[in-house]
C-alpha cells in the first residue's frame, strides 16, 4: 500500500489542503449522522430494552405476555446478525420510504439507526437487569405501580449505567458511519475511502483515521465522565 | 389484627414441586412484636412476603383485620401494602437517591406534595437519629445507619404492621441491639404491630411477644416467648432453643444421670450444685448446660453426673425437686 510517494512533500501539501477544504465540513457529517442516529436509536430501545428486562418474569414488574418478548427477542437477535454494511443497502430503500431519498445524511441516518437500535436495546436491557431486585421488592412492598417503578426506580437506578451504555454506543455508531462511506455514505469515511483509498493518497486516509480517534477518545472520555458523576455509589463521604 | 389461615405455598421448580409453606396458621393480635424462627429454608421468608403478597398463596387465606389480601384487585393491594411496611436484610435503598429521597419515596408513589413529604421525612430522620445523613446517599452510610433510613422509609406512609425480614442478620451485636431497641420504641410510640422474621434467638428474646416457630414450612410451636424457650415441646423447638445438641447429647450419656430443668428459676437463686454439695454431700459434675436468662429468670437444661450409684442419684433427684421452678429426673440411656 506505501509507496515512496505515502510521504513525499506534494502528498503533505495536498492532504494539509483538503484538511482544510474537505475536512470541516466532514466532520460535521459525522457527527450529526452519529449523534442524531444514536439519539433516535437510544429512544426506540429505551422503551424495548425495558420491556424485555420488566418484563421478566422472574422480576414480575411488567406483565408482558412471554411470547411477545420471546418475539422481541428473536427479531433483535436477526437484525444483529446482519453484516452491517449489507444491512446499510438493503436498508437503503426504506430510507427512500421514509424520507424520500436514499442519498444524503439523513437517509444514512435511517440505516444507522436500524443498525443500531438493536444492540443500544441489549446494552439497556441488560442495565435494567442490573438494577437490585431487592431494591424493586421494597418499592412494590411500598405499594409502587409498576409505572412507577419502571419511571422511579428502574430508570434512575440504572441511570448511569445507561450513560454508560449511550457511549458506547455512540463510539460504535461512529464506526458504523465511517463504514457508510464504502458505499456512498458522507463524512469522515467517505473522505478515508474516496479521497485517500481510491485515489491512492494514503495520508488523506491516515489523517481521517487520525480524525476518527480524536473523536472517540472524546466521546469517550466525556461519556465516562458523565456516567461517573452521575453514579453515587461507593463514594467517599462528602 | 393479622389471621393466617390454613396457608399453602408451593414453587414449581425443575426436580417437580416444592412445598415452602404448608397449612400455616396463625394469628398476629394489633400492637405485638411477632417473632417467626427458624433454619434458613423453614420457609420464614416466604410467609412474611404472603402477608403483604409479595407471594401469592398458593392456598389459605391472609386477612388483614378480617380482609383477605389475595382477594383485592391490583389498585386496592397497593393501597393495602402501604399499610403494611417492610424492611430487608439488605436494606435495599435507592443508591441514586440520597437519605432523605428515600424517605421521600413511599410519599412520592401516593402524590403527597413535595414540601410536605420533605418536612415529614426530615422529621422521621430526626426521629431515627440521622438527620444530619439527609443529603448523603446510601452508600456513605454504614449498615446501621442504612437500616435506619429503611425505618424511617418505613414509617413514612403511616403503616399499621412493620414487617422485618431478617432486619438485623447482616449486622453486627452491637448495631443490632441498637436497630432492635429503635424497632421497640417504634412500636410503642405508633401502637405498630411488627412481624420479626429472623433466624437469631437472641433478637426474638430480645424484643418479640410471642414467637412461632416455623420448621420445614410448617408451624411447629406458637406461644410467650418465655414459654416457648424454657419449655420447647416440639423436636424443631428444641433444636432451636439447645443448638449444643440436646437430642445427640442422650445417646452419650453414662449410667447415673439426672437432667435438671429450669423453668423460669430467679437468677439470683442460691447457686444449685455447690449447695448441693455442701448441704449434702453429693457431688456433682457438669456434663452439659444450656440455660438462657429471659427477664431475669433462667430457663434450659442441665446435665448432671452422679458418681455413687442409685442410691446418690435418688437423693440428688429429691434435693433438686425441693427447690421451685426446678424439675429433675433420671436420664437413661436411650434403647438402640
Amino acid at each position: 500500500m506505501l509507496n515512496e510517494n505515502t510521504f513525499s512533500a506534494k502528498s503533505w501539501a495536498e492532504a494539509i489542503a483538503l484538511l482544510k477544504t474537505e475536512f470541516p465540513a466532514a466532520i460535521w457529517d459525522t457527527l450529526y449522522i452519529t449523534l442524531l442516529s444514536t439519539l433516535i436509536a437510544a429512544a426506540i430501545a429505551l422503551p424495548l430494552g425495558m420491556i424485555l428486562a420488566a418484563g421478566d418474569k422472574k422480576l414480575g414488574v411488567l406483565r408482558v405476555p412471554q411470547p411477545v418478548l420471546k418475539v422481541l427477542g428473536f427479531l433483535i437477535n436477526v437484525l444483529r446478525s446482519i453484516p452491517f454494511l449489507i444491512l446499510l443497502i438493503i436498508v437503503l430503500p426504506l430510507a427512500r420510504l421514509l424520507i424520500g431519498t436514499a442519498v444524503g445524511n439523513n437517509s444514512f441516518v435511517v440505516s444507522l439507526v436500524i443498525a443500531a437500535f438493536p444492540f443500544i436495546t441489549r446494552l439497556f436491557e441488560a442495565s435494567f437487569r442490573g438494577v437490585d431486585p431487592g431494591v424493586i421488592e421494597a418499592s412494590q412492598s411500598m405499594g409502587a405501580s409498576p409505572f412507577q417503578i419502571v419511571t422511579k426506580v428502574m430508570l434512575r437506578e440504572a441511570f448511569p449505567s445507561l450513560l454508560s451504555d449511550l457511549t458506547i454506543a455512540v463510539t460504535t455508531v461512529l464506526g458504523y458511519t465511517a463504514m457508510s462511506g464504502a458505499v456512498g455514505g458522507t463524512g469522515l469515511g467517505m473522505i478515508a475511502i474516496t479521497y485517500g483509498y481510491n485515489r491512492y493518497r494514503f495520508l488523506v486516509m491516515y489523517f481521517a483515521v487520525i480524525v476518527l480517534i480524536i473523536l472517540v477518545q472524546l466521546f469517550q472520555s466525556v461519556g465516562s465522565a458523565l456516567s461517573k458523576k452521575a453514579d453515587k455509589r461507593r463514594k467517599g463521604n462528602s | 389484627m393479622i389471621e393466617i389461615r390454613n396457608l399453602t405455598k408451593t414453587f414449581a421448580s425443575p426436580a417437580g414441586e416444592v412445598k415452602a409453606l404448608e397449612n400455616v396458621n396463625l394469628t398476629v393480635n394489633d400492637g405485638e412484636i411477632f417473632g417467626i424462627i427458624g433454619m434458613s429454608g423453614a420457609g420464614k421468608s416466604t410467609l412474611v412476603r404472603c402477608i403483604n403478597l409479595l407471594e401469592r398463596p398458593t392456598q389459605g387465606q391472609i386477612l388483614l383485620d378480617g380482609e383477605d389480601v389475595a382477594l383485592l384487585p391490583p389498585k386496592a393491594l397497593r393501597e393495602k401494602r402501604r399499610e403494611v411496611s417492610m424492611i430487608f436484610q439488605s436494606f435495599n435503598l435507592l443508591q441514586q437517591r440520597t437519605c432523605l429521597k428515600n424517605v421521600c419515596l413511599p410519599m412520592e408513589l401516593t402524590g403527597v406534595p413535595k414540601k410536605e413529604a420533605k418536612e415529614r421525612a426530615m422529621a422521621l430522620l430526626q426521629r431515627v437519629g440521622l438527620p444530619d445523613k439527609a443529603k448523603n446517599y446510601p452508600s456513605q452510610l454504614s449498615g446501621g445507619q442504612q437500616q435506619r433510613v429503611a425505618i424511617a422509609r418505613a414509617l413514612a406512609s403511616n403503616p399499621k404492621i412493620l414487617l422485618c425480614d431478617e432486619a438485623t442478620s447482616a449486622l453486627d451485636p452491637k448495631t443490632t441491639g441498637q436497630i432492635l431497641r429503635l424497632i421497640r420504641e417504634i412500636n410503642r410510640e405508633l401502637n405498630l404491630t411488627v412481624i420479626v422474621i429472623t433466624h437469631q434467638m437472641s433478637v426474638v428474646e430480645d424484643i418479640c411477644d410471642r414467637v412461632a416457630i416455623l420448621d420445614k414450612g410448617t408451624v411447629a410451636e406458637v406461644g410467650k416467648v418465655a414459654e416457648v424457650f424454657s419449655r420447647p415441646q416440639s423436636r424443631a423447638a428444641r433444636r432451636l432453643v439447645f443448638p449444643e445438641g440436646y437430642e445427640q447429647a442422650a445417646a452419650e450419656i453414662p449410667d447415673g444421670c439426672i437432667r435438671v430443668v429450669f423453668g423460669g428459676v430467679e437468677a439470683t437463686e442460691k447457686p444449685l450444685i455447690a449447695t448441693m454439695a455442701i448441704e449434702r454431700g453429693i457431688v456433682a459434675s457438669i456434663l452439659n448446660a444450656s440455660t438462657k436468662t429471659i427477664e431475669g429468670r433462667t430457663y434450659g437444661s442441665m446435665l448432671l453426673s452422679v458418681p455413687g450409684g442409685k442410691k446418690e442419684v435418688e437423693r440428688a433427684l429429691n434435693y433438686i425437686s425441693g427447690f421451685p421452678d426446678l424439675t429433675a429426673e433420671e436420664v437413661r440411656r436411650r434403647a438402640e
